[in-house]
């Protein structure tokens, strides 16, 4: 299965969402990611249990920080798909790319250039 | 028992009387009318006349003031005191001050939580609970002594009572704290409203058999009901209300025009019922917002007129 | 342990937003236990308070540090060498914290980062309740254990009041009656005749009521 997905994603591994923490996020976000999807396996199929579930609620607590900052809430997002299921991965990733490309840029890059500037 | 105080209500209990009691609650404004209009409906009814506290946590005129009222009418006012309120300076002063009209009966509560009410972002104060004013009042009065030690000149004289609801939770607490707030000083009863009267029955056998009948009047608690959503609304809402199916279902069963009349009746019939029991002293008629029917209710159940004591 | 609920972000930024630079200060005591105000709180909000000022062009310091404490001379003395560099603090700690903070660091404005609420308990992950509000005169050995004054919303020492419904307050049906508690606590202890024994009026100068209250052992006194 030689499936495209869009150059732009930075994959990081983790051993299961459940080790992403909400600091993750928002560090990415500070460090000018312009999204950031957490991709957890199908709800109820978690080898730790409730890692994927425990994932989405950080994902929900980060989309609320970032609206009140003024960033977007929408720039982060979780996904549930089997990791067999590749060609679901690369719709996903495309959906995600073309939301964020939609929501523009994140805004702290321009900031900081004029911050440079 | 012999009366202890120039109560009116307790030379009438004390007489061996089935003694009446009514209760009104004072307006959310001052206009000194509406208590004088609701009382003047009542007074030749009914022996004492219970003045509510802020009842529901809603603000409203002070029943110091309105007892205050209905003294100056000639009638017997039951002073209710929440400790809901006010501190133990705060309530031996207002006792006192009731005492100066020579107000003779007090009705001891802890108060509904300020979170029913119009002030639910208020602090509470229960400084005391309500045995515990019991038990102030009754050393106020048979000591004559304040909490603080102090001997009191001219110590008040009242009829101490208090609350009990046979149908709270836990159920077999009940009789104990019933005898607890006689330990603590009751000398009267008034109970919550009663719609389950085998259930009171049982509750009644339960305090004679501890012999509590013998040392407390008790005044069963009764409210008509104007209609079957008012019975509806009582069985669910109200907490610590037991209002049988059958009550409901009777209500529910008649032409809504004529709810209000069967309300009235299921009344008179448990007045009646409740009159056999032993242990039972009198009743307490608490016909909320609806004062005009207490004369319908006393007279058909035979309780009019009401006795003359000195 | 003391539980504590952080603040709305809005509110701090309300707090801070006339500073150049800000020092998120946490603590690794109670509030990281109900995490509200540990390190890791500390690195979330000083990352949200950043994004923000950055994206409204303000160029903001924010920095974090936690400490082992907030409530003891020794930790803090740990940020005298570094608080200079800040125009405020926020302080994560509980309301005990922010105001020790603020006593020993006069010249610096100091800003509650969490809401401070009650002496509790961790129920499960995530729920929190109250045990104590610390009268000063505990009454625990006569009520089975558990306390009338904080689980009682009347605190009623000679309950239950006629509200209490199928074992729940009447305040809302998820508190439970103190008061029944009691009771059930009283009856597989066996003890339920103590029921009748009149909780005497309480001597409440050693609560709240008598003023600030202050603790001396001249024992363990340096």
């Amino acid at each position: 299965m030689r499936l495209e997905y869009p150059t732009s994603i930075k994959i990081i591994r983790v051993p299961c969402t459940g080790k992403v923490d909400l600091l993750h996020l928002m560090r990415a976000f500070e460090m000018g990611a312009d999204g950031v999807y957490v991709v957890g396996c199908l709800e109820g199929d978690c080898h730790y249990n409730s890692g994927n579930f425990r994932a989405r609620k950080r994902v929900e607590q980060a989309s609320r920080i970032l609206d009140t900052v003024g960033i977007g809430g929408d720039r982060v997002q979780m996904v549930n798909l089997s990791s067999s299921d590749g060609p679901l991965f690369a719709r996903k990733a495309a959906e995600m790319v073309n939301r964020i490309l939609e929501a523009g840029p994140n805004p702290l890059k321009s900031a900081k250039s004029e911050e440079a500037a | 028992m012999t009366a202890k105080t120039p109560s009116r209500l307790e030379k009438v209990l004390a007489a061996g009387h089935l003694a009446v009691t009514s209760e009104c609650g004072p307006p959310r404004g001052s206009d000194p009318e509406v208590i004088a209009k609701k009382a003047e409906m009542i007074k030749d009814y009914v022996d004492a006349v219970n003045i509510t506290d802020n009842q529901t946590s809603m603000t409203r005129m002070c029943s110091l003031a309105a007892c205050i009222r209905l003294k100056l009418m000639g009638l017997d006012p039951v002073l209710q005191m929440v400790t809901r309120d006010r501190n133990r300076i705060a309530l031996q002063s207002d006792i006192l001050g009731a005492a100066s009209f020579d107000i003779h009966n007090v009705l001891c509560l802890s108060g509904d939580h300020q979170s029913f009410g119009d002030c639910a972002n208020g602090q509470n104060v229960h400084d005391i609970d309500s045995m515990q004013l019991l038990q102030t009042v009754r050393l106020m009065r048979d000591d004559g002594k304040f909490l603080g030690g102090d001997d009191i000149k001219r110590p008040p004289q009242m009829f101490v009572g208090a609350a009990a609801n046979p149908f709270a939770d836990p159920f077999e607490i009940r009789v104990p704290r019933l005898a607890k707030k006689v330990s603590a000083g009751a000398e009267f009863i008034q109970t919550q409203c009663i719609y389950n009267l085998d259930k009171f029955e049982l509750w009644m056998k339960m305090m004679r058999d501890r012999g509590l009948h013998e040392k407390v009047y008790i005044l069963a608690g009764l409210t008509p009901m104007k209609s079957a959503g008012m019975a509806r609304y009582m069985k669910k809402r109200v907490p610590g209300m037991d209002v049988p199916d059958e009550v409901v279902d009777r209500m529910a069963a008649v032409p809504k025009e004529q709810q209000a009349q069967e309300g009235i009746d299921i009344c008179v019939e448990a007045i009646e019922r409740l009159k056999e029991v032993e242990g039972v002293a009198g009743f307490h008629v608490m016909a909320i917002e609806w004062e005009e029917k207490v004369p319908e209710i006393v007279e058909r159940t035979g309780l009019h007129p009401r006795p003359a004591v000195d | 342990m003391i539980v504590a609920e952080k603040k709305p972000i809005q509110e701090i930024i309300e707090e801070i937003k006339t500073h150049d630079s800000v020092l998120i200060l946490g603590c690794n005591e109670c509030v990281t236990v109900c995490e509200a105000g540990g390190k890791k709180e500390v690195g979330v909000l000083a990352s949200a308070l950043r994004m923000y000022f950055l994206n409204k062009g303000r160029d903001m310091r924010i920095d974090e540090h936690t400490l082992e404490r907030q409530c003891d001379h020794e930790y803090l003395d740990e940020i005298r060498e570094m608080i200079d560099q800040y125009d405020g603090v926020v302080s994560l700690a509980c309301g005990v914290g922010v105001q020790f903070t603020a006593e020993k660091y006069t010249q610096k404005p100091i800003y509650p980062g969490v809401n401070t609420f009650f002496m509790g308990v961790t129920e499960s992950r995530g729920v929190w309740t109250e045990r104590c509000q610390g009268c000063g005169q505990c009454i625990l050995a006569s009520t089975g254990g558990i306390c009338p004054v904080s689980r009682c919303a009347k605190r009623i020492l000679n309950g239950p009041c006629g509200g209490s419904t199928t074992g729940n307050c009447e305040i809302n049906k998820d508190v439970a009656c103190g008061w029944q508690l009691i009771i059930d606590r009283l009856k597989a202890l066996g003890r339920l005749d103590e029921y009748e024994e009149l909780a005497p009026i309480k001597d409440w100068s050693t609560d709240r009521a008598g003023g600030p209250r202050k603790v001396v052992r001249e024992d363990v006194q340096s």
